[in-house]
């Protein structure tokens, strides 16, 4: 049994028109899957209503989560927040915003295992500065002083993933965890993940609009359009052949150098309106909301 | 010699707020250690580094939004290293800039027509409206987006508004920054898709800052790299990408991630 399993959920904005359609998707223990697809098609939000956190202005209007083989929407909402708190983290995508600008580090690390897991803070700040040697962080006593303001943009995003494997969770969402930084950071950074994720041995979801990544730390993926999965296959099957004219069109828009004439070719129109048909043809076929 | 731009020695330093005492001035910081280099007219040269290696520094300096602490700027065999802004107004026009974050250099509040016809009214142009629809036309955008607000455009749409506006002008030189790095790779290829057309059909001199070389190579004649503030390589794009001289741009190019499962990267 997947340690994550999706089944046709659907997202819609409360009045408004739907922003997932019946996505369904497995994640195996320790395996990395990547959600792709460009700006709103909906990849985000998989992560966001895996682990709860949806936008006040989105809800799950059907289909059904299971976390470790539990089916989360049918537990209450204060044990569906400590099973998540429990079993999954994130790793968010702008390491500035997502740290509070007037705390320290240290407690910014240590809270969620004081509060979710009932640590002691002494022991809770003990594994912060293990954590924070394992993703190479050279004097982490300085660190855990410091403020967020302190500390270079590649910094920040270390003790994210810090952050995010503290608890040992079994599930993190990487959601555009580089998509800040620049070209030679973010090689230092999906390194770190990618050898983080399998000492721990963690399930990840990993959300992203860069095809390039994916081939470089992903098993499998997911493409989506308008919130509708096109592709879910593996990645080395994906790259040798895409299953999809949309699939195969964002990969020869993807930036390489090898190849350069092969990269960054924009998305032809014809391509769009197809997968803006199958996605129109999709809601007459499925009403719903 | 059909120079737009001719650098020499170009040094500048800001003052360092994250060190300054409380009393008395902030130290220095180097951030340009003497780059020299001449633009052609025409040309599209690719400007890459990490961060902080200088390169938005260097085009600000480019187009005199800083003043240089020493070396010379020329820029159409004038020296502009050194004027004020009253001497800077009339050549304004003739330098453009298209700025990284479109949502931050597009005022929210004026509707897209209004945005790329600003500058027009300012240097006094005959017919800023028609002007302006012209430009939305030569980045493959519907008239219609003239009424619109930036809100209610997608990244890539608002990122060709900026370009709107630069090209609305026909400058001489327009310097990009960052101008794709924060849109995904299909809004990414189709506003590199239209800068290509411009530079082809309106043969644009234009300095294209970027930290992804992939991008650089796809646009760009010749590539400037930068490091520390210091020029490290400077050549046509086929020969630094073939066969790179500078450690620093081995480096940049191997962090490329390739689309290709079999090719080791890590």
């Amino acid at each position: 049994m997947s340690f994550l399993r999706i089944e046709n959920l659907s997202v819609a904005i409360r009045g408004g028109g739907p922003l997932l359609r019946r996505v369904s998707l497995e994640v195996a223990a320790g395996e990395v899957m990547a959600l792709v697809g460009e700006s709103g098609a909906g990849k985000s939000m998989i992560g966001k209503a895996v682990l709860g956190i949806l936008p006040r202005a989105a809800q799950i209007t059907e289909g059904r989560i299971w976390l470790d083989g539990e089916d989360l929407l049918a537990l209450s909402a204060t044990a569906r927040r400590q099973r998540i708190g429990a079993k999954a983290a994130l790793i968010p995508q702008d390491p500035l915003t997502a740290l509070n600008p007037v705390r320290r580090i240290a407690p910014q690390i240590t809270d969620r295992l004081v509060d979710i897991l009932g640590w002691d803070r002494a022991k809770a700040e003990a594994r912060a500065r293990d954590l924070l040697g394992e993703v190479q962080i050279a004097d982490p006593d300085r660190v855990m002083r410091s403020y967020p303001h302190e500390l270079s943009g590649g910094m920040r995003q270390r003790i994210l993933i810090a952050s995010a494997f503290a608890a040992e969770p079994r599930l993190i969402v990487a959601d555009e965890p580089t998509t800040a930084l620049d070209v030679t950071v973010q090689k230092q950074i999906l390194r770190l993940i990618r050898d983080m994720q399998a000492r721990h041995g963690t399930a990840l979801l990993f959300v992203t609009h860069d095809l390039g990544v994916v081939s470089k730390i992903c098993q499998r993926l997911t493409v989506l359009y308008g919130g509708l999965v096109l592709e879910q296959t593996d990645v080395r099957a994906f790259f040798k052949a895409p299953g999809h004219p949309y699939s195969a069109a964002l990969l020869a828009a993807t930036p390489r150098h090898d190849d350069p004439e092969a990269s960054l070719n924009p998305v032809p129109e014809a391509v769009i309106a197809a997968a803006q048909a199958e996605v129109a043809a999709f809601d007459r076929s499925a009403p719903h909301g | 010699m059909d120079d737009i731009y001719d650098v020499q020695g170009l040094r500048l330093s800001l003052a360092d707020m994250a060190r300054k005492p409380l009393f008395g001035p902030a130290p220095r910081l180097e951030i340009l250690k003497g780059p020299t280099f001449r633009i052609r007219r025409g040309e599209v040269v690719g400007i890459v580094g990490g961060s902080g290696s200088g390169k938005s520094t260097l085009g600000r300096a480019l187009v005199r939004l800083l003043e240089p602490s020493a070396g010379t700027i020329r820029f159409e065999g004038a020296d502009i290293t050194h004027l004020d802004d009253a001497a800077l107004r009339p050549l304004r026009r003739r330098m453009q800039m298209i700025f990284q974050d479109p949502m931050s250099s597009l005022n929210p509040r004026h509707r897209v027509g209004q945005i790329i016809a600003a500058p027009l009214v300012l240097h006094g142009d005959d017919d800023p409206r028609r002007r302006a629809l012209e430009a939305l036309d030569q980045v493959g955008l519907p008239r219609g987006f003239a009424t619109r607000y930036p809100h209610e455009l997608s990244g890539g749409q608002r990122q060709r508004v900026g370009i709107a506006r630069a090209i609305a002008l026909r400058p001489d030189f327009i310097l990009a920054d960052e101008i794709v790095s924060g849109l995904d790779v299909s809004s990414q290829a189709q506003v590199l898709a239209v800068l290509r057309a411009l530079v082809r059909d309106l043969g644009l001199t234009l300095a294209f800052i970027s930290h992804d070389l992939s991008v650089i190579r796809r646009l760009c004649d010749r590539v400037i790299v930068l490091h520390q503030g210091v020029i490290v390589e400077d050549g046509p794009c086929a020969q630094v990408f073939a066969a790179p001289s500078a450690a620093y741009t081995r480096e940049l190019l191997d962090a490329i991630p390739d689309p290709d499962p079999d090719q080791p990267w890590f």
